[in-house]
């Protein structure tokens, strides 16, 4: 399997795709959005024509918004994000963004997160990333108990922790360009959709695993000795279009979201399409190379 | 490439043990009945069934009978989240409390007419250091978020009213405001303050009584009032619910009304609170507010189904493209998965939110994965000089391993994701989740047994091409 036989190579580009999203976060920084930090999001519709920025931004000050940004959405559209407001502030809002009634506006959204929840939030978030990850890593130590040679369950586990650390971080990167784009902030959807790929980009990996599991086992019933990185790389081999096709389908409903969907899905399904993609090239080309990689260097240090 | 060298190899053990898995899964799926017809039977029962419940959901939306739920972001309307001040609350009066605080906004809210209003409480914070009791207003259809904030946070109307001269005293308790009591001059809104004293009593013991202070044209309408009314029964109502329906003993002429009755010392100082800060049982704070104009809801609605439709097509033609005969099959298991997806969101209901649609549409193109493990599987024992029933068999049977594993994990994340969310992602989970286990259901029996009813020997030939995929011919 030219995979296998290749390896150093796709660790090189795996490392350098790393690199680069870890590169992305460093350069654009992450913008945390309301849901985490707190403050205010409105979107404001204006059938008769919006106004221009400037008398906009005139009657928020008078009004008392401070530190806010605007931004213009939609044909008649505009996005203001501002700390939390005042009860006062809140009761003249439709007014404040009509600029005194010069151009009728209509709140079509209005969210407002207390500083409190977002903290909590983000705590959160933290706690069930941590907890995705070591729940799938006992999962699979405990699916794959039973092939304990050459490699111990537990490293099936590590790698698969090891992939999934590499599928998160390519769309972090990713949505951190995003973000310096189009403005996209991390909400609690971009948490949602890094869990999901978490669940799912381990589906491709458990597959191979799991055809290196049966494989290995009639190589036992058979009396059969064979390589270690032969075994994998022929699972690999096996499996590598089923892990394509069964990534495909997801793919394909996920463009579907992002072109037809909600506007409120589209970055969700964004950064949905590029983790799953990222997951299963981590599953054909970092999953199993790794394997192979682990079982080389415990035969050199038996050796020794 | 190593197939055909591999399975000639295989010895007896291993096809035992494959023989062992399959028997396993036709007796779990009910269809050990080797004849075809009974095979035959069974999946036109599935297809009757299943469109019977299709046919069923269709009409219950097109005749709007029982509706999807939808979610605040969806139907427009407002959500708040207050923080409750709980401060004065002893630890284990605090679920009493959150209770109480619920029932109270519950009724302020029913009484503002609003449909379907959700009001509960949430135990939250305990991540970020300081433990805190939540409660969660949704209005539906309520956009303006000033109007309800205004709602909730009103204080209760409290109406003073005479009881009629011809009612039957016996009767007060359990009398409602309009049978017994007519207006009279004073309302709430001539209150100044309420407070609890203790009067010294009959005998030795001092009894709590709540002392009215009227303001300066509210005293001068009580001491007419009581004046001209001594003897009468006078009540006073909160939100409409009778709190206090003292006698009038003597005319009062300085604006101050000592209400006395049974109270305890903690229920005078309730009743001098609820008048003085609204009925609230606690104090509260908003925390958070989320409005969506319907508008707005309205075009997520519209192109989540579009979505919906053209996602379910185009998976269907991939499988149809790639795997040829059994991908049709698995076409009809995705629609009898979407039937059963969209019976279960009516049945619990679950509350729809555009991240549930999103999780929907996710799990469309998830609920074919097993197949596609399943069928490159059965190609592969077909290559391996199977027939192909036994090459469904071992297909559906070798799969099984990953797909259960795969599909586990994706659970973890479900449950984990539940815990997470706010409101509006617990949609995106329990859609999820839903939709994993019941793909896994309807991929692996729906698709197995249509399979097999077909009955086609692929031997060769065309019914060979039918059993091949991707650009194999």
């Amino acid at each position: 399997m030219f995979i296998v036989k290749h390896r150093n190579i796709f660790f090189a580009i795996t490392g350098a795709i790393t690199l680069v999203a870890l590169a992305s976060v460093f350069v654009f920084g992450l913008k945390l959005g309301l849901d985490f930090t707190g403050g205010t999001l409105v979107q404001a519709t204006y059938p008769a024509g919006r106004p221009a920025p400037q008398a906009l931004t005139e009657s928020l000050d008078a009004a008392g918004f401070r530190g806010y940004s605007l931004r213009e959405a939609n044909t008649n559209d505009y996005v203001l994000r501002a700390g939390n407001m005042t009860p006062a502030m809140r009761e003249t809002l439709t007014s404040t963004l009509s600029v005194g009634g010069a151009s009728p506006a209509v709140v079509a959204q209005l969210t407002e997160v207390g500083p409190t929840i977002g903290v909590e939030l983000r705590n959160k978030a933290f706690i069930a990333l941590g907890l995705v990850m070591l729940c799938i890593l006992l999962f699979i130590a405990f699916a794959f108990r039973k092939v304990s040679k050459p490699i111990s369950s537990w490293v099936y586990g590590l790698i698969a922790l090891v992939t999934l650390i590499h599928d998160v971080i390519v769309p972090v990167g990713f949505f951190a360009f995003l973000g310096y784009l189009t403005g996209a902030q991390i909400d609690t959807l971009f948490v949602t959709a890094i869990l999901t790929i978490l669940g799912f980009s381990i589906h491709d990996t458990i597959v191979v695993f799991d055809r290196t599991r049966e494989n290995l086992r009639i190589n036992e019933e058979r009396n059969r000795k064979e390589d270690f990185s032969e075994t994998a790389g022929r699972s690999l081999g096996q499996t590598f279009v089923r892990s394509i096709n069964t990534s495909l389908t997801v793919l394909i409903t996920l463009s579907v979201l992002y072109f037809v969907g909600p506007v409120s899905t589209k970055d969700f399904a964004l950064t949905l399409l590029v983790g799953i993609i990222a997951g299963t090239y981590s599953s054909i080309f970092l999953a199993t190379p790794l394997l192979v990689e682990v079982d080389k260097r415990r035969g050199n240090q038996k050796k020794k | 490439m190593y197939e055909s060298l591999l399975y000639p190899v295989i010895g007896f053990r291993s096809t035992l043990y494959r023989s062992k898995i399959a028997f396993a899964w036709a007796y779990s799926v009910g269809i050990l009945g080797s004849h075809m017809w009974q095979k035959r039977a069974i999946a036109l029962v599935i297809l009757i069934v299943g469109s019977g419940i299709g046919w069923y959901v269709y009409s219950s939306q097109a005749s709007g009978t029982r509706p999807f739920k939808l979610g605040l972001d969806l139907s427009g309307g407002t959500q708040l989240v207050y923080r409750a001040d709980l401060a004065a609350i002893t630890s284990n009066n605090v679920a009493d409390s959150m209770s109480s605080l619920r029932d109270t906004i519950e009724r302020r809210v029913n009484l503002f007419g609003v449909s379907e209003p959700i009001v509960q409480t949430e135990h939250g914070g305990t991540l970020s250091g300081t433990s805190e009791e939540r409660l969660i207003v949704e209005l539906p259809g309520i956009t303006d978020t000033q109007k309800a904030i205004a709602l909730i946070g009103q204080t209760p109307v409290l109406e003073f009213r005479m009881l009629k001269k011809d009612a039957d005293v016996s009767n007060i308790a359990s009398s409602t405001i309009n049978e017994l009591f007519e207006s009279s001059a004073i309302t709430g809104k001539d209150l100044k303050s309420a407070e609890l004293q203790f009067q010294g009593g009959v005998g030795s013991l001092n009894e709590a009584v709540v002392v009215l202070h009227f303001n300066s044209e509210g005293a001068k309408i009580f001491a007419n009032l009581t004046k001209n009314n001594v003897g009468r029964y006078f009540g006073m109502f909160l939100d409409g619910v009778p709190i206090s329906t003292p006698v009038i003993r003597e005319a009062i002429p300085d604006g101050t009304a000592v209400i006395s009755g049974n109270f305890t010392p903690e229920s005078a100082k309730e009743l001098a609170r609820n008048l003085n800060y609204g009925a609230l049982p606690v104090p509260i704070e908003l925390l958070s507010t989320q409005t969506v104009s319907g508008t707005l809801g309205g075009e997520a609605v519209r192109d989540g189904i579009m979505a919906g439709l053209w996602g379910v097509g185009a998976v269907i033609l991939f499988m149809l493209f790639w795997y040829r005969l059994p991908g049709v099959l698995a076409g009809v298991a995705l629609m009898l998965y979407i039937i059963a997806i969209l019976a279960l969101f009516q049945l619990i209901p679950v509350t729809l939110t555009a991240a549930g649609i999103a999780a929907f549409i996710l799990s469309v193109g998830m609920a074919v994965d097993a197949n596609v493990l399943i069928f490159e599987r059965m190609k592969e024992e077909l290559r391996g000089g199977k027939s192909s029933t036994e090459a469904i068999h071992d297909g559906f049977g070798r799969a099984w391993p990953s797909i259960r594993d795969s599909n586990i994990s994706s659970m973890i994340t479900a449950v984990i994701l539940f815990w997470f969310g706010t409101s509006l992602i617990k949609g995106f989970a329990l859609v999820f989740g839903l939709g994993v286990l019941v793909s896994m259901l309807t991929a692996i029996t729906v698709s197995r047994t249509f399979l097999l009813a077909l009955g086609i020997k692929a031997r060769g030939g065309f019914s060979r091409f039918l059993f091949g995929s991707g650009t194999t011919l």
